[in-house]
């Protein structure tokens, strides 16, 4: 599903040559959760901006089901159709209802008629709990039901992958349960799914398998079983003895 | 000043110093003798206009009859041809079964018409408002030029608005008439309108990149991740949060534009400064007709910003 070969992002700025991801490569398959976790500033979240080409980077190659995005010939609007990607921030437009944040892309990029995407944005609100909450504008909610109206702004394209960029990390701590719980259940489901965070308790859970990252490169990879009871790498331990 | 100050003794202090600048004005005009005239302005917005109905061809009155305040009267020629034609009732001058001769008058017609005041004001306000149209499509695209990643594209949109912004607008104006429309032999209409749209979106543009910039990042990467193209993301995402943001200063740009429209009065565009300049010349009334002009053009700018402010009322809602 999704292929990520040797990539490498630099950032230059004022003299200084940073390679924020250096060298990545790994694979997600379909129905497969990949948790990807390293301290502040390993460039976790700059890797799976590169993912849908948010991020464009100097070296390596992205296959989205064995499409490159690097490729001048690819048309990455219709690739990240298929990637779905929550933010950090939420993200959502401001100017714009919760339904009608939900069915602007379903219109304007999978072309379906105002009926129908109104019909498949209910049916998800009601599915990320905030079915009553369609004419509210997202400055009227809470961080948590912000969130959840990003996953399903997100779902409702139809995406084959979803991207989670840190989705919790800007929650307060009650709020990040009811977020958890809607990605577990997307987990359940068979979604395929690449998510960067810092929350040990859903990689140990749903993960099925463990990406660990410091200054750019990728130290260890493996299941969760592996990743938290007998890590092979030092620097792996020594982050894992932080947080835990 | 804390809440509970009171407010009216400064609104009494503000009413005294109105007060004394307007005695102030007055007491230094009655020292220059100048003998006010104010009755002769009406009739710079509205006059009667006198129009002689005359006989169109050889041939008698037929019959004359009363409508309303207006008389009707039938005309017959020789060759036995009938018309009808209405007068004021006061002014006619036949009767029934009197012989007329072609050209002869047969009464007059009253009819109200817009005074130069008026008709300034109204060459004012369209050129204005098609400078202001323009002015923002062109703001618009030089805007958008300005935040392109590609250089060329960048610079050439920050030389306009570096030649604009960095000469005056009369200078630009006489350019556009007299150098621009010689070559290209433009009417003085399209010369002032392109002058002050190519003015206006200089200033435009400005405001449209600030407010783009001003939006958060990643409203752009939610739209384009969710599959959207670069100028959907713009019309749907970027845009209408920015314009709301920009309304105050785009409205200041284009009621400014109204003032600076006064501007092609240099090139005979009859707007509302040039129809007080003529008025002046017929009457010698300077002070009056300057006074009503400004007041005119005070009127159109308040008018206005009320409205805007009402509109960034309305658009608050979603904030």
């Amino acid at each position: 599903m999704i292929k990520a070969e040797n990539v490498t992002k630099i950032f230059t700025g004022r003299g200084v040559v940073v390679r924020a991801v250096d060298g990545v490569s790994t694979t997600v398959d379909k129905g497969e959760v990949v948790v990807v976790i390293g301290p502040s500033g390993s460039g976790k979240s700059t890797f799976i901006r590169c993912i849908n080409g948010l991020e464009m980077f100097e070296e390596g190659h992205v296959y989205i089901d064995g499409v490159d995005i690097v490729d001048k010939k690819t048309n990455i609007n219709k690739i990240r159709a298929e990637v779905g990607m929550v933010f950090q921030q939420f993200n959502l437009f401001p100017h714009k209802t919760v339904l009608e944040n939900l069915t602007l892309a379903q219109m304007r990029v999978r072309k379906r008629k105002k009926k129908e995407a109104q019909d498949k944005a209910r049916m998800l609100l009601v599915k990320v709990g905030i079915g009553e909450k369609e004419n509210e504008y997202p400055s009227r909610l809470s961080g948590g039901q912000q969130q959840r109206v990003a996953i399903a702004r997100a779902l409702a394209m139809d995406p084959k992958v979803m991207l989670f960029d840190e989705p919790t990390s800007a929650l307060d701590p009650e709020m990040v349960g009811e977020v958890l719980d809607v990605m577990k259940t997307l987990a359940k489901e068979g979604m395929t799914m690449m998510v960067v965070t810092h929350e040990m308790g859903f990689a140990r859970e749903v993960a099925d398998r463990v990406l660990f990252m410091d200054e750019g490169k990728m130290v260890e990879e493996g299941t969760p079983e592996h990743f938290f009871i007998a890590p092979r790498e030092d620097r792996t331990k020594l982050f894992l003895k932080q947080v835990l | 000043m804390t809440a509970t100050d009171k407010v009216w003794p400064w609104k009494l202090l503000l009413a005294g110093i109105l007060i004394l600048l307007a005695a102030g004005i007055w007491g230094s005009v009655s020292r220059i003798d100048y003998e006010w005239r104010w009755y002769r302005v009406p009739q710079y917005f509205l006059y009667k206009a006198e129009d002689a109905i005359k006989t169109p061809f050889d041939g008698v009155v037929k019959e004359v009859s009363a409508s309303g305040r207006d008389a009707v009267v039938t005309l017959a020629s020789l060759d036995g041809e009938q018309q009808k034609v209405t007068v004021d009732g006061e002014t006619i001058k036949v009767d029934a079964g009197d012989d007329l001769f072609e050209g002869d008058t047969i009464g007059f017609v009253y009819e109200w018409n817009m005074g130069p005041l008026l008709t300034g004001l109204w060459t004012t306000l369209w050129i204005s408002a098609v400078s202001s149209v323009f002015g923002l499509i062109i703001g618009l695209i030089a805007g958008l030029m300005k935040i392109s990643k590609n250089y060329t594209v960048r610079t050439l949109a920050a030389i306009y608005v570096e030649v604009i912004r960095g000469t005056p607008l009369l200078v630009q104006i006489f350019i556009a008439y007299f150098f621009i429309g010689t070559v290209f032999n433009l009417d003085r209409n399209v010369a002032g309108i392109g002058a002050l749209a190519l003015f206006a979106g200089a200033y435009v543009a400005e405001i449209i990149r600030s407010g783009i910039q001003s939006i958060a990042k990643g409203q752009m990467e939610a739209a384009r991740s969710l599959g959207m193209s670069l100028p959907q993301a713009m019309m749907d995402i970027i845009l209408p949060q920015a314009f709301k943001r920009i309304l105050p200063p785009l409205s200041g740009q284009f009621i400014s534009l109204i003032k600076d429209s006064s501007l092609v009065s240099v090139i005979a565009i009859t707007d509302l400064t040039k129809s007080g300049r003529e008025i002046i010349t017929s009457t010698f009334a300077t002070f009056e007709i300057w006074l009503v002009v400004a007041a005119m053009y005070l009127i159109v700018t308040s008018v206005l910003s009320q409205f805007v402010f009402y509109l960034e009322r309305r658009y608050r809602v979603s904030d």
